[in-house]
């Protein structure tokens, strides 16, 4: 999955699609899992990533990833 | 030997616009004024043309440096021309600006007369400005493949019962020149109608509704097919009279693309307005064509893009170079102000047609 390139995001979790208008306000891990998407890291790797940094299960983190790319999708975010 | 310091002083250019009712349903005549202020600098004298006493912006005395009243363009081509005629002897006008749909027949009449007088204008032509007219919209838009909601334009309202069926509810009613009721039901179309044709005469266009983002795009057409610059702005905040208060530029090589072809198709000269809706499938339809700027066009001017400045210097024969870029994400957040005004510059102008 991977974020459109002109998608513009900040550090405190502002989004803004540039093509659209739309803007968003995304939570700290949102923000964090959005910075690391745009370096071009993959699905794995920050999966990694979080499992390292945070307490979170595996099954569960597949699960709230799930969520948050259809999230993304739905608000035409994602380069598909 | 003297020389009086006022001979070797060079004119200011003057530039003359109408459209100053900065109220509820703005005109575009304050945002054309401060985009030419921001353009030119002090290098510029405003005169303002109004209609009405309490068009607000007459009163904002560091915009305009002189306001003169013009008869309503009902009152037909001679009385508006004598009347310029007596402001160009005071003024010197170097370039009109008319901002109203329902005045620019007259004024592009008027073009060679003002022309004459050393008054430049770069309006579209009547055939351009028919073209795009609210009737004529949808013919248009199928013969140069853009999509335009299906409408009918109406004389009586006992039609509406039927375009509800087959348009289906919500459905937008519009009158000739301006404004536009989206309602639930006949009875609300009902009353929509007579307040139209009551306001703007007949005829009265029903057109389906469709569901979208309302996106606006103001553009300068050179008049010779090509756009010079191209705007899309995405609105925010919708008032109750469907007016943008809150929008922002936005960057889509459709919409620029949109505009352009609109401008190939017509060889539209000056500035002109697409609202367009995107539905949820990604398909733009230009729901209308407004003939001039819009009331948010100095958004154009914050964006890198000065499309009134622009436009004054192609009416005075200047090559406009098309602009390449422009800032997306620049927003304009509209608010009112209440601005003091003494009694004796009402009734000056009340008595006089001037201030």
């Amino acid at each position: 999955m991977k974020l459109k390139a002109n998608i513009a995001t900040s550090e405190n979790g502002f989004i803004f699609n540039p093509a659209t208008g739309d803007s968003f306000i995304s939570n700290p891990i949102a923000a964090e899992i959005l910075t690391l998407m745009k370096t071009g890291e993959d699905e794995q790797g920050i999966k990694q990533k979080i499992l390292g940094q945070y307490e979170v299960e595996g099954h569960q983190l597949d699960r709230d990833w799930d969520d948050y790319m259809l999230q993304l999708k739905e608000a035409n975010l994602l380069d598909l | 030997m003297n020389v009086s310091p006022h001979t070797l002083q060079a004119k200011a250019l003057t530039v003359a616009v109408t459209g100053l009712n900065a109220n509820d349903n703005p005109g575009p005549g304050l945002a054309v004024i401060r985009a030419l202020r921001d353009g030119f600098g002090t290098e510029i004298r405003i005169i303002g043309l109004a209609y009405e006493t309490l068009e607000p912006a007459i009163y904002l005395k560091d915009m305009i440096n002189k306001t003169y009243r013009i008869p309503y363009p009902t009152a037909g081509i001679e009385a508006l021309s004598e009347r310029i005629r007596q402001i160009q002897e005071a003024e010197q006008i170097d370039v009109l600006i008319p901002n109203f749909d329902a005045e620019l027949f007259n004024f592009i009449k008027l073009e060679q007369d003002l022309l004459k007088q050393g008054i430049h204008t770069f309006l579209p032509s009547h055939k351009q400005l028919a073209q795009r007219d609210k009737v004529s919209l949808k013919a248009f838009g199928d013969a140069h493949q853009f999509d335009v909601p299906e409408d009918e334009a109406i004389f009586s309202e006992t039609d509406l019962h039927d375009l509800g069926d087959r348009f289906g509810y919500p459905l937008m009613i519009k009158g000739k020149f301006y404004e536009a009721y989206t309602v639930q039901n006949l009875s609300d179309a009902h009353k929509a109608f007579h307040k139209l044709h009551a306001k703007w005469g007949l005829p009265v266009i029903v057109q389906k509704f469709i569901k979208g983002t309302e996106i606006n795009i103001a553009a300068l057409g050179d008049g010779k097919g090509h756009t010079l610059s191209v705007i899309p702005m995405r609105k925010l905040y919708i008032t109750e009279k469907g007016k943008a208060w809150a929008g922002i530029t936005i960057e889509n090589d459709k919409l620029l693309d949109l505009a352009q072809n609109f401008a190939k198709a017509t060889q539209w000269k000056g500035g002109f307005e697409l609202e367009v809706i995107m539905d949820d499938g990604g398909r733009f339809y230009i729901i209308e064509v407004n003939p001039r700027f819009p009331a948010w066009i100095y958004l154009t001017a914050a964006a890198g893009q000065n499309q009134p400045k622009a436009l004054v210097e192609l009416a005075l024969g200047k090559a406009v170079e098309e602009f390449k870029s422009y800032q997306t994400g620049k927003m304009f957040v509209r608010y009112a102000m209440d601005n003091i005004v003494d009694v004796g510059d009402f009734q000056k102008l009340s008595a006089f047609g001037e201030l």
